[in-house]
């Protein structure tokens, strides 16, 4: 049999299955092994499917070869599959690393289950990607949102029950918004097929259940993305949760959140309906540049590690949505651009955390004192990815940071490139907390002696942050990616 | 070997022997020798282009396009093959001195510190070869980065917020100024190449331009303007070798020479023309008060910190002026600045490890005690206030010939001050070496010469001062060769 039409289909489906047979393996070794062997074929699939659409026109694919718009559509365009190739590879190269990690973290017990939640989290992002129905949309972002809940309350420290919590009430909010938006827009159209219910809307525009949709919807995915300041639930999430969850969600979770926003904003309403037609631009672009000050502010003013790169990312969140605010072809390369790039610098500096947290016992800056010299290898490349986030040309940063001026300055907005750089300083105010904490304190006495994390923490990481420097220096993947996806979603024209 | 290979030697050379350092580490004696050779073949390197250069050659070599139509590209013209050998030839001399002085003064991580120097030449080298805005960005901010453990070399708290000063106002100013600046070319020329007679659109208005040319003036925070001129003297905090390569040469001079640079290749002389009178008021106002500053300072280092603030607004001064002949001037001051400021700073350290005496008020009678390093100590002051026989006289007879040219009377005024404030902070320092008795408790506290490499280092760059003041033939071909193709 040919397998190659339905790999848009076994792009979720793999990593469906790989969860309940982790429960029924009940070990923890086993379970590794059945969910790493599923990302890397999800990841191997997205790689085949970037290919093809990199090449080619986009796929359409028929689940259950029910045509749509009465079936289920999968639809991958340059878009999704930029998007499916980031997550499956963020999960191909942490679940390597969760193995050293969750040792350290979760009773051995509960091993099965974390690979079995992590399996349905991967699936549920995936799905939210590489869908093209709406109600779908918003079944995928269930199971990845209550697989995220117990991966978060996994986390060792008692308060990382409290974050799921928190996050899980928020987070439900934020899909009951979203499922009310899609009903009002099934309501108003008849179908749920993204693109039908495009053709359609057209026609429906200005009525107003179509503009509460709209609203319900935007402060929806805005939850689920952390947008300022819908942000509440981020920190603390990021902070408690198992290392391996905290890489994991801060390089995939929001990201996938700002596709949908971008998707529905450009794909199924349309740029003229909303960021054209509604305030709904400045009050992007207002959200993101407070999101820059007040976030970058508040991570400057963290004592903990993890929970200040957490900040951070909200901060670093303000800049993607400000590119999708600009409404060009420049802004929405910033933006993709930069979804990307953040993914692998964050991704890369909750690794190292979690090295740092499993010899140290914790990240709160107090600790790490002398970190340079204990842990050389992992404070390096803390500091490579903080200077990513400054946007030091060399690192992935820099071409996001690139972009987004220009878009700026394309723009004719001034007051928007001061901004942009002036919350950079922001950025190194926080990063150099880090590097005087690691390079220009002593150890205290009773601290390790020099000592690496273990390699399953330490390796994955290092190709985190390798390719932090490499997509700053080679941007064909990500630059080409995100500028034809943009020049879709705007029409190339503008 | 073609030229492009040689481009490319001279950036991975010093990178190659900072990895050798750092693994001949435990071996001290192994890794400096590792250093002397990577310096010695670095500079052999450049020197090897320079033939090529002064016959009009312009060797190319492009490694990676990081950005659509935006590559990490080097070329090599002849402001950059000035700065790249003063940059390259110091280093051999400077590495001689640091082993002096840190072995000397028993100073703890010379591995990491020798490692960082050898790096901070790699991006030196690469500012020098920049073709384009954006490669000069890229070394530019890896100089920042990678000089900040050698300024925070003591770890002491002290030490953190010089380290703070440093890094804020560098990096601060480039993340502000000079990123938007370089974004803005970028959309007004549609290239950031460096090409001769500049590439802004001449449809360009007056206020945008003035708006562009402040943008990089302030936001080359290297060339210390004032305001952003206080992480000078903040960097102080660094042992002296450090103070002496990177804040004499490296860093300070890829300041004023991305600005002559920016001036020459992205504006252009021609396009400028009425819009500096303000560059030379900021120039000419950061010459006169660091010079009062320095005056007042009675800590060696400090005052030589400011006077190397007033000596970089020299070279803006100059540039702004516009003036064929001041910009010679400017580019030769590069050069000549380098060789008189960095036998100060040797100078102030040989002193420091000989008589660990870190005052002015404290030099009472030192000349006889360390004969050497005060007299090359007096040829370098004497090359500040420009002096014959020093180079210093040389870029400041230039700058002088194209103020006058253009009838800038203001600008011959603020040089001529300048001329009797350096006087009145330099002399009084080599009167006291040679003609004041030693103080009273010097008795107590025997000294004589510095460790022997010191005194070899200071006694070749005064040497190399007086050289360039009586063939200065090298330096002013390649200005000349810069103006030529416009």
């Amino acid at each position: 049999m040919n397998i190659a039409p339905h790999l848009p289909a076994l792009q979720v489906v793999v990593p469906l299955i790989c969860a309940p047979l982790a429960v029924l393996l009940r070990r923890g070794t086993p379970a590794f092994l059945v969910t790493t062997l599923a990302s890397w074929t999800a990841f191997a699939i997205a790689i085949a499917l970037w290919l093809q659409t990199a090449a080619g026109p986009p796929i359409s694919y028929e689940i259950g070869s029910w045509a749509p718009p009465w079936g289920i559509e999968y639809r991958v365009d340059r878009l999704s599959s930029f998007v499916l190739l980031l997550v499956s590879g963020m999960a191909a190269l942490m679940l390597p690393y969760s193995r050293a990690s969750i040792e350290r973290e979760i009773p051995a017990d509960q091993h099965y289950l974390f690979y079995a939640m992590f399996a349905l989290c991967l699936t549920g992002l995936l799905g939210i990607t590489i869908t093209g129905d709406a109600f779908n949309v918003f079944v995928f972002l269930e199971i990845s949102s209550l697989s995220t809940y117990v991966l978060i309350a996994l986390g060792r420290d008692r308060r990382a029950l409290v974050a799921a919590y928190q996050y899980l009430v928020m987070g439900t909010i934020g899909a009951t918004f979203i499922v009310i938006g899609i009903g009002l827009l099934y309501l108003m159209t008849g179908t749920l097929n993204m693109a039908d219910m495009a053709s359609r809307l057209p026609d429906v525009r200005a009525t107003r259940p179509v503009l509460a949709a709209l609203a319900f919807l935007t402060v929806g995915i805005s939850l689920k993305l952390a947008l300022f300041p819908l942000h509440q639930w981020l920190p603390n999430a990021y902070t408690y949760a198992p290392s391996a969850v905290s890489a994991f969600l801060a390089a995939t979770a929001t990201k996938v959140s700002v596709y949908l926003l971008i998707r529905f904003f450009y794909a199924v309403f349309g740029a003229d309906a909303t960021v054209r037609a509604l305030p709904l631009g400045e009050i992007l672009m207002a959200l993101s540049i407070a999101a820059m000050f007040v976030a970058s502010a508040m991570a400057v003013f963290q004592d903990n590690a993890k929970r200040m790169f957490a900040y951070s990312s909200v901060a670093q969140i303000g800049y993607i949505t400000l590119g999708i605010s600009f409404d060009s072809v420049t802004g929405m390369t910033a933006a993709l651009v930069h979804l990307f790039n953040h993914a692998v610098t964050k991704g890369a500096l909750f690794l190292l955390l979690g090295g740092a947290a499993a010899v140290y016992g914790g990240t709160a800056l107090g600790r790490l004192a002398g970190m340079g010299r204990v842990m050389p290898l992992t404070s390096l490349g803390i500091v490579v990815g903080g200077l990513s986030l400054i946007g030091v040309p060399g690192t992935a940063g820099f071409v996001s940071k690139w972009y987004l001026i220009l878009a700026a300055v394309q723009a004719g907005q001034w007051w928007i490139v001061a901004a942009i750089v002036g919350s950079s300083l922001l950025a190194i105010a926080y990063v150099w907390r880090f590097v005087e904490v690691a390079y220009l304190r002593d150890p205290p006495a009773a601290a390790p002696l020099r000592r690496e994390a273990p390699a399953g923490l330490l390796v994955p990481a290092c190709i985190l942050v390798a390719a932090t420097i490499y997509f700053g220096l080679d941007t064909r993947l990500t630059v080409g990616s995100a500028a034809g996806a943009a020049a879709m979603l705007l029409g190339g024209g503008k | 070997m073609s030229a492009a290979d040689l481009i490319l030697w001279a950036l991975a050379l010093p990178a190659l022997g900072a990895a050798g350092i750092a693994l001949a580490g435990r071996t001290p004696n192994l890794r400096e020798a590792v250093t002397l050779a990577s310096a010695a073949a670095l500079f052999l390197c450049v020197v090897s282009l320079l033939p090529g250069v002064l016959a009009g050659a312009r060797p190319e070599v492009s490694v990676l396009e990081p950005l659509p139509g935006l590559a990490v590209a080097f070329s090599v013209e002849p402001l950059g093959m000035l700065f790249a050998l003063v940059a390259s030839g110091l280093w051999i001399v400077n590495s001689v001195y640091s082993i002096g002085y840190m072995r000397g003064n028993g100073e703890a991580h010379q591995t990491r510190f020798y490692v960082c120097f050898a790096l901070s030449l790699t991006a030196a080298i690469g500012i020098a070869f920049a073709a384009n805005l954006l490669t000069l960005f890229l070394f530019y901010e890896m100089l920042t980065l990678i000089t900040y453990p050698l300024v925070t070399h003591h770890g002491t708290d002290a030490a953190r917020r010089g380290g703070r000063i440093y890094l804020a106002i560098l990096m601060g100013t480039s993340v502000l100024f000079l990123l938007p600046a370089i974004v803005y070319t970028w959309v007004a020329a549609g290239t950031l190449d460096f090409r001769a007679g500049g590439i802004l659109p001449a449809t360009m208005g007056a206020l945008p331009l003035g708006v562009l040319l402040a943008l990089y003036m302030f936001g080359i925070g290297k060339a210390a303007l004032m305001p952003v001129h206080r992480w000078l003297p903040a960097a102080m905090v660094a042992p002296t070798p450090v103070s002496a390569l990177l804040h004499a040469v490296a860093v300070v001079k890829a300041g004023v020479f991305s600005v002559v640079k920016i001036v020459v290749y992205v504006f252009g002389l021609d396009a400028l023309a009425g819009a500096t009178d303000w560059l030379m008021a900021v120039a000419g106002f950061t010459i006169l008060a660091a010079s009062v500053v320095a005056l007042k300072a009675d800590n060696l280092k400090r005052r030589l910190a400011y006077s190397t603030v007033s000596q970089l607004s020299y070279v803006v001064l100059a540039a702004a002026v516009l003036a064929p002949l001041s910009m010679i001037g400017a580019a030769v001051h590069i050069a000549a600045h380098a060789l008189g400021k960095i036998t100060l700073f040797f100078a102030a350290g040989s002193i420091y490890t000989a008589a660990h005496k870190t005052e002015v008020s404290e030099l009472d009678g030192i000349g006889r005690r360390m004969p050497w390093t005060m007299a090359a100590f007096a040829i370098g002051a004497l090359s500040m206030i420009g002096l014959p026989p020093a180079a210093g006289f040389v870029s400041k007879w230039y700058m002088l010939s194209g103020a006058i040219a253009d009838a800038r009377w203001v600008v011959v005024a603020v040089i001529a001050a300048s001329t009797l404030l350096n006087a009145g902070y330099f002399l009084p320092v080599v009167h006291r070496a040679f003609f004041r008795a030693p103080g009273t408790d010097d008795a107590q506290h025997p000294h004589g010469e510095a460790p022997l490499p010191m005194v070899i280092a200071v006694v070749l760059t005064a040497a190399g001062t007086v050289a360039l003041f009586f063939v200065p033939d090298m330096p002013l071909a390649l200005a000349r060769g810069m103006l030529e193709a416009r």
